[in-house]
């Protein structure tokens, strides 16, 4: 499966420009808030789902190889943390639902945790 | 290189094993923009120019199509089937404007070079006018602009990494004496949350240059990222990252003057944490910190004493193949071959 089918499929809004996202596979998803468990648990190649968008979401997924962080609920990050994906080749992708329906959606989708 | 290939996996399931196959060719396509690879010394006409201009053009340059301007803007395109439309009807001296086709398509100079290939195998056409952002007639491109395009780059890309890795590759090979280490040091501020993990991706994209494995790479990472920000979270005045490579091991070690751990058996307990609840509404603080580390090192050592520092000290050992000198001596061969 690769990103832009995600999108699609999930109706998310793409954040950030460097990764044409129909060229980013995905084989798993980790979702969670908590960082350290985001650093033990998460694949590289994975999608993060989470409602953090501050800076240090960009630091774990550059250093995960994570193709992509879904912010969940709204959540917004401010420019300084765009530039930043943008700068690292994170894709940020966003919606208005809660980290559990899209953790929901992308089971139904047929992606696992690892 | 065919980009039918390319245009067919669109849409279709990308799955662990295609993604495998996602050649360096096919992400230089979106990488690369039109505006590299295009000709831009353009060989236009004017639409009142007779067709007999096109001939002698097409004649004494041998290119196969341009583009007609009027007054600065793109009306239209015009190719040796035209010409030869023209020549079978014995109609030379008819203005260009006659045979053109003046439903252009064009590309822009700013799209990746994946969006001309895809306009090529689906449109059927040889050549398209490139515009700029402004819309105006900036350059040619054709299939042999793309083929050529891609090659170019994919050789310099080659050529880059193969230097760096073989030059930094060899740094524990070239160099004698008894025992050889690359020491890497970092100042970490404390409460340094814009830059946290900033030394840890260094960090990692070094011991990639030597030539480490994807999965040491990767433990380092997430040990180091884990101690670095401990640093940033728990310390007083911040504290200092010396990263040690030597061919057989990699240490990390973690030094800051406090305020030192009260109780170390109970900070290396799963899901114990001091942070603060602002720390953790940023989703630090989960108690796992330490936890990682163990998991991804060999060897772990921790001392601390409230109201004095901690010192972390964290060890990979490399499995002989792993080791940098081996990993040097087996680049050497490859480059040899």
């Amino acid at each position: 499966m690769n990103l832009n089918q995600i999108r699609e499929q999930l109706n998310l809004t793409l954040l950030t420009d460097t990764n044409p996202p129909e060229t980013m596979p995905v084989s798993s998803v980790y979702t969670s808030d908590l960082l350290s468990c985001v650093m033990a648990g998460a694949k590289p190649s994975s999608v993060w789902v989470t409602l953090q968008a501050h800076m240090n979401v960009i630091a774990v997924a550059t250093l995960l190889e994570i193709s992509a962080v879904i912010l969940t609920e709204g959540s917004q990050p401010d420019p300084a943390v765009l530039q930043k994906a943008n700068e690292q080749g994170v894709t940020l992708l966003s919606t208005s639902e809660t980290s559990f329906t899209v953790s929901g959606q992308l089971w139904e989708l047929g992606l696992r945790a690892a | 290189m065919s980009n039918l290939e390319i245009h067919g996996r669109k849409g279709t399931l990308v799955t662990d094993d295609t993604a495998k196959d996602i050649t360096r060719v096919e992400e230089l396509a979106y990488d690369i923009r039109i505006g590299e690879v295009m000709t831009s010394d353009v060989q236009a006409l004017t639409p009142d120019a007779p067709m007999s201009a096109l001939l002698e053009l097409m004649r004494t340059t041998r290119i196969s199509g341009a583009p007609v301007i009027e007054d600065g803007s793109l009306v239209g395109i015009i190719s040796l089937e035209d010409l030869i439309r023209a020549l079978t009807a014995n109609d030379l001296e008819a203005p260009v404007r006659k045979y053109m086709n003046p439903q252009v398509i064009t590309l822009k100079d700013y799209d990746p070079v994946i969006e001309a290939m895809e306009r090529f195998s689906k449109d059927k056409v040889g050549r398209f006018p490139v515009v700029d952002v402004n819309s105006r007639l900036v350059g040619m491109i054709t299939k042999g602009d793309v083929t050529r395009g891609l090659l170019v780059s994919l050789q310099r890309d080659y050529q880059a990494e193969e230097v760096r890795r073989y030059r930094a590759s060899h740094l524990f090979e070239d160099i004698n004496s008894d025992r050889t280490s690359l020491i890497l040091r970092y100042n970490i501020k404390a409460q340094d949350f814009i830059n946290g993990g900033k030394a840890s991706s260094d960090i990692k994209r070094a011991l990639l240059r030597l030539g480490a494995s994807p999965q040491i790479a990767r433990r380092c990472g997430i040990a180091i990222y884990e101690a670095e920000m401990n640093l940033i979270i728990h310390t007083t005045n911040g504290g200092i990252i010396r990263v040690e490579i030597e061919p057989h091991r990699i240490t990390m070690k973690t030094t800051d003057d406090g305020p030192g751990i009260a109780d170390i058996k109970k900070a290396m307990q799963a899901g114990f944490t001091t942070a603060t609840q602002q720390i953790r509404e940023m989703g630090f603080g989960a108690g796992m910190g330490l936890v990682n580390i163990q998991r991804c090192v060999d060897e772990m050592s921790l001392q601390s004493s409230p109201n004095q520092g901690s010192r972390l000290e964290m060890r990979i050992n490399l499995q002989p193949t792993e080791s940098f000198r081996e990993l040097s001596t087996k680049t050497t061969e490859e480059i040899k071959k």
